[in-house]
């Protein structure tokens, strides 16, 4: 096994009583998606908030690329190469679709301290930005305001965002939330092949979703990783079973 | 109505820059100077539109660097006029009457008394940010009134307008030429900035600060860099506005001032490039034409800005132009 990308060693997060996350170490290694599964409550969303930066935990570290990054801030963590996606789009909803990815590109260049020249007329910027928006499929849109996209092409222009900031790992937020079938099929063939570009760790409660997509699974039970492993150690783990799949298996 | 902006912009210039030439052909100084205060008071709520409409951050104390650029060329000057020394510790010299160098002053102190502020008041944001700011323009406010060395509550007098090399700044039309200019350059690089990276990170950060951090970069620094460019240019228009009055006094720190910059900008179109500008133009004019009527001539006032957040939130650009501004 490669070296991970993105790593958690002995996070610990806690709200007064309330253990959101409690001791949890998770990995992603070079070309795989892990999934972090987990029913409403179990804490994933407080770890992805710790992991990019948002949150500081009480304990625990966090290694992007084998570098401590527990001391950045979400800003820094993203220039170190996590490219982060939200699960309420949190996109410029007045700007273009161009504007928004341009904003992602000009992160990956380190161009906010441009004053002059106009950032839809700078090549570079663009062109990056437009690669993004051809990937995901979003080309034909750029002039639409982000207002005005549907909520499925919100999706696809956060992942889009994410992809102009070539990150070494991505970080997803509940993609396919609120995505029709259609929309969660086409997004999950895309985030297949993205996997090869930069490893995924997919926060999702799409299970069709997930056990389509993952190389490995970690379930999260009330700020627990109770089990990791492939899909199939997943289905066949009756602890798994009994505390979170027990409903619907 | 549909009208290009870019059009308006245009006839908009063209009609700041005829209506003096104008004046000075009919021989009506006055209106040549009541033209410059527009031109002035514009220029100052251009630098407020920087942070309020790109960055869209209400700051209540513009007026603090207003005054500064006022005061910094009120006691420069006064020192001039009055050969005394101006000592700042580690360097005593005798004023200035120098309009490049009064007003290079003016905008290095308000930038950093705008870096100061600005550090401590971007932690906040809606209304306390614009309590903090307020607080702030007050603090001024009541310093330069308990500041008897230059003049305290009657501010001070400077007899003779500042030197520009080259021009006779005495003449109206010329002392208009130069703050005429000022703001086409200043309006300038801001349709610039506007359009920049910078401007569009600026922009961003007032839509989703989260997003622009996770593309790796600081709201925080985005803002503050915008608050001290803005309160630079502010401090630039304090300047002229002290230069045209030959006179500062406290009311240039004044919390109504303040609260008038921003209601320029609002009546002219928040985050658009003249929405100062016209705002500012109205403003004068109203100030002018009903204030020779009635004391009460800011009830007129009142009931525009009121019809204009009532019912066309792009302000009058907005409605010229047929599109609501993008934001409020």
């Amino acid at each position: 096994m490669s070296e991970p990308v993105l790593a958690t060693q002995n996070l610990v997060k806690s709200f007064g009583a309330l253990k959101a996350t409690d001791d949890v170490s998770i990995d992603l290694r070079l070309g795989e998606i892990h999934a972090v599964i987990g029913p409403n409550g179990a804490g994933k969303s407080t770890l992805i908030s710790q992991i990019s930066g948002g949150l500081r935990p009480d304990a625990g570290r966090v290694f992007l690329d084998g570098r401590d990054v527990s001391h950045l801030g979400t800003e820094a963590r993203a220039r170190a190469g996590l490219g982060r996606t939200f699960q309420i789009s949190a996109l410029c909803m007045e700007d273009s679709v161009l504007e928004n990815a341009v904003l992602g590109a000009m992160g990956a260049e380190g161009a906010a301290w441009r004053f002059w020249r106009a950032a839809l007329k700078t090549g570079a910027l663009v062109e990056r930005a437009e690669e993004a928006l051809e990937r995901v499929g979003l080309a034909d849109e750029r002039e639409t305001r982000c207002a005005n996209l549907s909520h499925g092409q919100r999706r696809q222009l956060e992942v889009a965002v994410a992809l102009t900031l070539a990150p070494k790992a991505f970080v997803m937020d509940e993609p396919m939330a609120g995505l029709g079938a259609g929309g969660s099929k086409r997004l999950t063939g895309f985030l297949d092949g993205l996997r090869e570009q930069a490893p995924i760790l997919l926060v999702e409660h799409d299970m069709d979703a997930v056990f389509a997509l993952a190389d490995r699974i970690s379930v999260l039970v009330y700020g627990k990783v109770i089990a990791t492993g492939t899909t199939d150690e997943i289905r066949a783990s009756r602890e798994v079973r009994e505390a979170y799949l027990g409903e619907d298996a | 109505m549909r009208l290009d902006e870019r059009y308006i912009n245009a006839v908009m210039i063209a009609g700041l820059l005829a209506l003096p030439l104008y004046a000075l052909a009919v021989d009506e100084p006055f209106t040549i100077t009541l033209v410059t205060r527009a031109v002035i008071l514009a220029l100052a709520a251009v630098g407020l539109n920087i942070i309020l409409g790109i960055g869209g951050m209400v700051s209540f104390g513009h007026a603090a660097f207003f005054g500064l650029g006022g005061y910094a060329m009120g006691i420069l000057a006064y020192h001039a006029q009055t050969y005394t020394a101006l000592d700042l510790g580690f360097i005593s010299f005798e004023g200035t009457k120098s309009m490049p160098l009064i007003w290079l002053v003016a905008m290095v102190v308000s930038a950093i008394a705008a870096l100061f502020i600005g550090v401590l008041s971007l932690r906040t944001s809606g209304v306390y940010f614009i309590m903090i700011t307020l607080a702030f323009g007050q603090m001024f406010y009541y310093f330069a009134i308990s500041w008897a060395q230059y003049g305290g509550e009657d501010g001070l007098s400077i007899y003779i307008r500042n030197d520009f090399p080259g021009l006779n700044t005495l003449e109206p039309i010329q002392f208009f030429g130069i703050c005429f200019v000022i703001l086409c350059a200043v309006l300038l690089l801001k349709a610039r900035l506007q359009a920049s990276p910078f401007g569009l990170a600026l922009n961003a950060a007032r839509q989703s600060a989260a997003r622009v951090q996770t593309v790796g970069m600081s709201p925080m620094r985005l803002r503050l860099l915008a608050f001290v460019l803005s309160g630079a240019i502010t401090g630039l228009a304090g300047a002229l506005y002290a230069d045209l009055n030959r006179f500062v006094s406290p009311a240039m720190f004044s919390w109504q001032l303040s609260g008038e910059l921003i209601v320029l900008i609002i009546i002219g179109g928040v985050g658009r490039l003249m929405g100062p500008v016209i705002g500012a133009c109205i403003f004068v004019a109203l100030e002018h034409f009903l204030g020779g009527l009635t004391e009460f001539w800011h009830i007129y006032l009142g009931l525009i800005l009121l019809g204009i957040v009532l019912f066309g939130r792009g302000g009058l650009l907005g409605y010229l132009t047929g599109k609501e501004g993008a934001h409020v």
